[in-house]
């Protein structure tokens, strides 16, 4: 069962467990779909399937702190600053997909 | 850029910006009992700022958070140390704090810790008060930032871009000197699990209001507070005889 990754895939676990605590949707549905992305992995052997695995997971975490600072940031934008150019970076924000690449398709 | 540079970052324990803001059944204040906190954002700007300074110097930079408040603040402490600050300074408080108490109190912390720069978010979320920072300016007879989108500092003295009224203004002053942070100054990070387990072993001091012999007795009475008028319900016509049958008789603007 030990293997070089292992230690790697539990922090990636971890890290994204603790991203979850605040995940719009509720931290329930996020650790369900957590649990079941990484358990699909879980008889994965070849090491070059491993990282590519690992470093989605990565990605996935960057995807989750830039949607959180979004959500931050477009909040506080719409409470304090109420001009056209907050407007037009709101508009830009809305047709940019950020949230998609953060949730696991898998 | 100089070298040992010392910043004091001031972090504000704020109700959480995604909360639903209640006020309570006396309507003397917001519910904050069970209800989530994290750090003021603006703060978070603050001390993500104090940190790019430290990275960019190599580490010759040492970073103080402080926050006064409850026993909780130091939650607060917590996080800016798992974002990179080197060490905490939290000062108790039971009583809620106003604006110039904690202006007064950072003013004795300034005098304590001797930091060449101090970074405050240009306001709280929950008070909006706009004013810590501007006092403790005038407390210590510190030149002032406010308002920053930009920094860049030199030997002694930094330039600092300003969000202004349609546009932005570029000042240069001398250290020491108090920022105060916009919303477009920087993207804050999020602090990894490991840092955070890290940052319980940081060094946090537990200051006293008596330890810093300051005057905090508030000067503002809070007499109401009421939320926001409900927006009414949108109506569906029929046709374009109702429209204008509502428009005239009761919308009234036609």
């Amino acid at each position: 069962m030990s293997s070089p990754t292992r230690h790697r895939v539990i922090a990636l676990y971890k890290q994204l467990s603790y991203l979850g605590r605040e995940y719009p949707a509720g931290a329930d549905y996020f650790h369900k779909k957590l649990k079941s992305a990484f358990l699909k992995n879980k008889d994965l052997t070849d090491p070059a399937e491993i990282q590519k695995r690992i470093d989605l997971g990565d990605y996935i975490c960057k995807e989750i702190e830039a949607m959180y600072h979004i959500n931050k940031y477009r909040a506080m934008k719409k409470r304090y600053y109420e001009d056209t150019q907050a407007e037009n970076i709101q508009k830009k924000i809305e047709s940019t997909n950020w949230a998609d690449g953060g949730q696991a398709k898998h | 850029m100089s070298s040992n540079l010392r910043i004091l970052v001031a972090c504000k324990r704020v109700v959480d910006y995604a909360v639903k803001i209640r006020v309570n059944a006396a309507g003397t204040a917001v519910e904050t009992a069970n209800v989530k906190h994290s750090m003021n954002p603006f703060d978070e700007i603050g001390t993500e700022q104090a940190i790019q300074i430290k990275e960019k110097s190599g580490g010759k930079v040492e970073v103080i958070a402080v926050s006064c408040g409850s026993d909780k603040s130091q939650e607060t402490l917590r996080t800016a140390l798992a974002m990179g600050a080197d060490r905490a300074i939290f000062v108790e408080s039971a009583e809620e704090l106003q604006p110039l108490a904690v202006a007064k109190l950072l003013k004795a912390v300034v005098e304590k810790e001797k930091p060449d720069m101090v970074i405050l978010g240009k306001q709280a979320i929950d008070d909006d008060s706009n004013q810590t920072g501007q006092m403790l300016a005038g407390l210590l007879n510190w030149p002032q930032a406010t308002f920053a989108s930009k920094v860049e500092l030199a030997e002694k003295a930094m330039t600092v871009t300003r969000e202004v009224d349609g546009g932005v203004e570029t000042i240069k002053t001398p250290l020491p000197a108090i920022l105060t942070t916009d919303l477009r100054l920087n993207v804050p990070r999020y602090a990894s699990l490991p840092n955070i387990m890290k940052a319980k072993k940081k060094p946090l001091t537990k200051l006293t209001i008596a330890d810093l012999a300051v005057d905090v007795k508030p000067r503002l009475e809070t007499l109401k507070v009421t939320e926001p008028p409900k927006r009414q319900g949108g109506k569906l016509v029929e046709s374009v005889d109702d429209l204008v049958d509502k428009l005239k008789n009761e919308a009234k603007v036609l």
